[in-house]
């Protein structure tokens, strides 16, 4: 579940879906890779079971035996370590973990140490099993915890997957080997605009996708006429209605306090099973 | 010049449009779109753009398929598995590339050589509002981070030399790479928020932010008539958080379809007085002026 513009109700929608469709049978997963600002365990308000700290691999220097030749320095392209004087300086900030420093290393004195950049947790929802990555705050980047997030989901057969808005390298990280990509999108200029962002970078990565049309009724026709276009099939309408908003507002998944919505989400997962069942076995 | 950032954690919160409404009431002013992978202000600024120039940031690694035996030792190296085999050689994914280099720094044929990568487009235009500094990211690039940083460093350019008293920053969501490019060395950031369980959570993971980096904050409550529970929750995170809350804006159903409109929610009765009302208490609480600069402010203004 995915969009380019942000606030468009992807959590909404991703944690009503996989309630809806894990009371239909077992095996399904809500799994947050919105890991900036993970909201959907604040609807599911899931039983945690498991917590664990993420970790990448940065250089460190391993006994004496550094040279101060500077050819780590030299190889790395991040600029993220610099030699001189008694050894080697890192800039953890600055590393993509890619692990070229530590093969560039003549003395072989290079070593990787993990760095903790957030937080894994797993659990269950009633009986929806539950996943969240959580970035730390003052982390840059988000792209491996939202991969090793994104790969807790192929613990269960059928996983909804909430992605980061925008089209950069952490929503491609997200959506990347996704089986379908549920866009949420708004009929608004600006919602517009993202949703055919999102399906250029779907198109790029050659991502399967569908839409959902939120707040449907706030906004003019451009966001149908695009889907059309681009022949996405529009699954499903929600129009604005401040129960949702209170709902959302009160920390509750909507379908159980708005039957209009309930009703629509059963109908998505309907949609998903019949047209999309291939994908979801 | 004063730099302001507008940033929500949480997507949707109305960053966009109360930057729009901030350059029309801050007058002398140059806009920076730092959302450069969904980047709206634009739609809110008409005016003309000067010609799109090419940002290019770190390199994407070619494999020749010429010289390629397909040993495999660079997809072995590569740990962002952008090296895959494709028909009788190897082949790097550009999309997920990051250009380490580690596939040329284990290939014995030497076939690996790099291109500059193009991670975006770059322009300034001008309006009857100002100016307004954005960007395009390219689709899946990992860059976004320097591209702020370059739009904002052009934006402080173009500032300085048309003596603009504000940078406005209309910043991405989220707590990463480009929000930190986005409030680090501001005079203040505006954290919009709404009153939800999700809002105020992302709020406060903001509002950190800011701390981290030892930017002062202030929070605006967008569509705040929308839960009393939510906007108590909200005002409980700003004052343990120290923050002083600059204002409240009510949500306005017409405020969707008059986006469409170019408008910002400034021709709304209700809508206006309450964004204005920030507006004032960015300049009087947030960033404050000093004496001296209310001296030279006043002077400038006779």
């Amino acid at each position: 579940v995915a969009s380019g513009k942000g606030g468009t109700g992807k959590t909404l929608l991703a944690t009503s879906l996989a309630s809806t469709l894990a009371s239909r049978g077992p095996g399904v997963a809500y799994v947050d890779a919105d890991v900036e600002a993970p909201n959907g365990h604040l609807f599911l308000k899931p039983t945690i079971t498991d917590v664990a700290r993420h970790t990448v691999r940065v250089p460190m220097l391993e006994g004496g035996a550094c040279s101060g030749c500077g050819l780590c320095a030299e190889a790395c392209r991040f600029g993220a370590i610099v030699a001189g004087g008694e050894g080697v300086t890192v800039y953890p900030e600055l590393c993509h973990s890619c692990g070229v420093c530590v093969r560039a290393c003549p003395e072989r004195s290079l070593g990787e140490k993990a760095r903790e950049t957030g937080t894994l947790r797993r659990g269950q929802a009633g009986p929806v099993g539950f996943v969240d990555g959580t970035l730390d705050v003052g982390e840059a980047r988000a792209v491996p915890l939202i991969e090793a997030t994104v790969k807790e989901s192929t613990r269960w057969p059928l996983a909804v997957l909430d992605a980061p808005p925008g089209t950069s390298c952490g929503a491609r990280a997200a959506v990347d080997g996704a089986d379908l990509v549920l866009l949420v999108c708004e009929p608004t200029p600006f919602g517009l605009h993202d949703l055919d962002l999102s399906l250029q970078m779907c198109g790029a990565l050659g991502l399967p996708t569908a839409a959902v049309l939120n707040r449907s009724d706030l906004g003019d026709g451009e966001v149908r006429s695009l889907l059309s276009d681009k022949k996405v099939p529009l699954l499903a309408e929600v129009p604005f209605d401040r129960e949702i908003a209170m709902a959302c507002a009160a920390g509750v998944l909507a379908t159980e306090r708005v039957p209009e919505l309930a009703a629509t989400v059963n109908r998505l997962a309907d949609h998903l099973q019949d047209g999309y069942g291939h994908l979801l076995t | 010049m004063r730099q302001i950032s507008i940033i929500s954690g949480k997507g949707g919160t109305g960053k966009t449009s109360l930057a729009g409404a901030f350059v029309h009431l801050a007058g002398s002013c140059v806009a920076v779109d730092a959302d450069v992978d969904a980047a709206n202000l634009a739609l809110l600024l008409p005016g003309a753009d000067a010609s799109w120039l090419p940002f290019e940031s770190g390199q994407r690694a070619v494999i020749d398929p010429g010289r390629c035996t397909a040993c495999g030792t660079c997809l072995e190296a590569c740990r962002f598995a952008a090296v895959a085999q494709a028909g009788t050689g190897m082949r790097s994914d550009p999309l997920r590339c990051e250009g380490c280099g580690a596939c040329a720094q284990v290939c014995e044929e030497d076939a690996v050589s790099f291109r500059a990568n193009r991670a975006g487009s770059w322009t300034i235009r001008t309006g009857p509002w100002g100016t307004l500094v954005h960007a395009r990211l390219g689709v899946a690039q990992d860059s976004s981070g320097k591209l702020v940083t370059h739009l904002r460093r052009e934006a402080r350019r173009l500032a300085a030399r048309d003596g603009r008293q504000w940078v406005l920053v209309d910043g991405p969501p989220g707590i990463g790479c480009p929000a930190h490019a986005a409030i680090t060395g501001v005079d203040g950031v505006v954290v919009v928020t709404e009153p939800t369980e999700a809002g105020a959570h992302d709020l406060t993971r903001a509002l950190d932010l800011a701390h981290h980096f030892g930017v002062s904050a202030g929070v605006v409550l967008n569509k705040c008539d929308l839960s009393a529970e939510g906007a108590r929750r909200v005002e409980t995170v700003a004052s343990r958080w120290k923050v002083p809350l600059l204002g409240s804006i009510p949500f306005d159903p017409r405020l969707p379809r008059s986006l469409g409109r170019r408008e910002t929610g400034l021709e709304l009765g209700g809508v206006r007085e309450s964004i204005v009302a920030c507006w004032t208490a960015v300049g009087d609480v947030l960033v404050g002026r000093s004496p001296v600069e209310e001296h030279l402010v006043a002077l400038g203004a006779n």
